[in-house]
């Protein structure tokens, strides 16, 4: 019965004082300027933003859960990455 | 509040309302994302996961089965909000006032959005919207039985918004606890909206009934049709109900039909007074007891038969649906090649 499948867009907004965009959601539209359009009345109806952003779900590359510890997991044994790692010598100022 | 205290009377001073129980459901689900994540395979993850009041996400491993059932909750709470537009919209034309219009408009707004919210989230469980829309047409996937009720009069849109859409956040703000993190989101969201939805339904009410003696019995004949058929959305009672006993222990559901029905009937009483109607039902009493409302339950061969497809307007619903989409199809195909046009010429 349908013949026309439309691609996917995932939807960011930022919000009137945020500082970055966060995901919303994702909606079905032939173009990006539909997409924005569609987004704009469908995800700041009552001004939750001030900035959108749409982007084919197609574009979107994610981790996956499977692997997520070994993927995430040499951020742990490098304890020199945090400034906390390091003997700051006493009287030291401005440090 | 938290979780389980759901069951507290709301009329009980100080209980929190439901916006606030909605609220509370979006800090518990930010505070559970900032937990550590159980460790284990599969099913063990898939448990703790669940024990923990977190949250599956769309990537995560999850048992087949309890994807088809949340596929098909989803999509039918998706199919209930588009359907949904038609009654109302029923209405738009012919509302009484500009201001009123102008609110079911923005109402009727909404529910589309609720539908699209909803459409997303069923489809990171790998489904296709188009797919879904094809199973509402052809029967395959149902809505809601409510909105196979005629909208006879102007007091039917007050009714829709204070029984229907109450009855629906009474239903909903649970589901903001839903174990699915897509569907809890969606949820969320989809309540703080409805809540602007029933109190302008009641608003109407409230305003027809203190109106002229015709306005009032409109409104009172109103509450009167809708009253049953609301009651009727919670679903069948307990043990005709296939899905709930699995539903719960997935923390899909997080309480039974019948659990949801009283809560909204004792929701109900104290509202109805305040409108000076009453609701139709001479075994509806007070049980001290028990501390809650004796009431007559629905007629579930009726509800039965308005799922199986013949209620009174289920046709005419899926007729106009089917109709907006086949008449649709050359405006959709008209947008998809202009988008491939503009893509060569950029290219």
């Amino acid at each position: 019965m349908s013949t026309t499948d439309w691609p996917l867009w995932e939807v960011f907004v930022r919000p009137r004082r945020g500082l970055a965009h966060t995901h919303v959601g994702s909606l079905h539209a032939p173009d990006a300027e539909l997409a924005l359009r569609n987004a704009r009345d469908l995800y700041t109806r009552r001004q939750e933003g001030v900035s959108l952003w749409v982007v084919p779900a197609m574009s979107i590359t994610a981790s996956s859960p499977d692997e997520k510890d070994a993927f995430f997991d040499p951020a742990a044994d490098k304890v020199y990455r945090h400034p906390t790692f390091y003997d700051v010598p006493e009287g030291v100022a401005h440090l | 509040m938290y979780g389980n205290d759901f069951s507290e009377p709301p009329e009980q001073p100080g209980a929190r309302s439901l916006l606030d129980q909605v609220a509370d459901a979006e800090r518990d689900l930010e505070l559970a994302a900032q937990q550590d994540r159980p460790t284990g395979t599969e099913d063990d993850y898939f448990m703790a996961v669940i024990a923990a009041d977190q949250k599956i996400e769309p990537r995560d491993w999850m048992p087949e089965k309890y994807r088809k059932n949340l596929i098909r909750q989803i999509a039918q709470h998706a199919h209930s909000e588009i359907i949904g537009m038609q009654p109302e919209g029923n209405w738009i034309s012919r509302a009484p006032t500009l201001k009123r219009k102008a609110i079911l408009l923005a109402k009727v707004q909404d529910e589309a959005g609720h539908g699209l919210y909803l459409y997303a989230a069923a489809e990171t469980l790998g489904v296709d919207r188009a797919e879904l829309s094809d199973m509402l047409i052809d029967g395959r996937q149902k809505y809601s039985s409510i909105f196979n009720y005629p909208t006879l009069t102007w007091a039917d849109v007050g009714a829709i918004g204070w029984l229907v859409d109450g009855a629906a956040i009474v239903n909903q703000v649970p589901l903001c606890r839903a174990s699915y993190g897509p569907y809890a989101r969606a949820m969320i969201r989809v309540c703080k909206e409805e809540s602007f939805h029933q109190r302008q339904g009641y608003e109407i009410l409230h305003v027809l009934s203190h109106g002229t003696p015709e306005q009032k019995a409109m409104a009172q004949d109103a509450v009167d049709r809708w009253w049953y058929p609301s009651l009727a959305m919670f679903g069948p009672p307990e043990g005709e109900s296939p899905n709930t006993a699995q539903s719960m222990a997935w923390k899909v559901k997080r309480f039974t039909n019948d659990e949801l029905r009283q809560r909204f009937v004792d929701m109900c009483v104290g509202q109805a007074e305040i409108l000076d109607l009453t609701l139709p039902d001479p075994g509806l009493v007070w049980n001290e007891a028990e501390g809650r409302h004796d009431y007559t339950q629905p007629d579930y061969d009726e509800l039965f038969r308005v799922i199986k497809g013949n209620g009174p307007c289920n046709r005419e619903r899926i007729t106009h649906r089917k109709a907006a989409h086949e008449g649709g199809q050359w405006v959709r195909d008209a947008a998809e090649a202009y988008a491939k046009k503009k893509a060569k010429v950029s290219a």
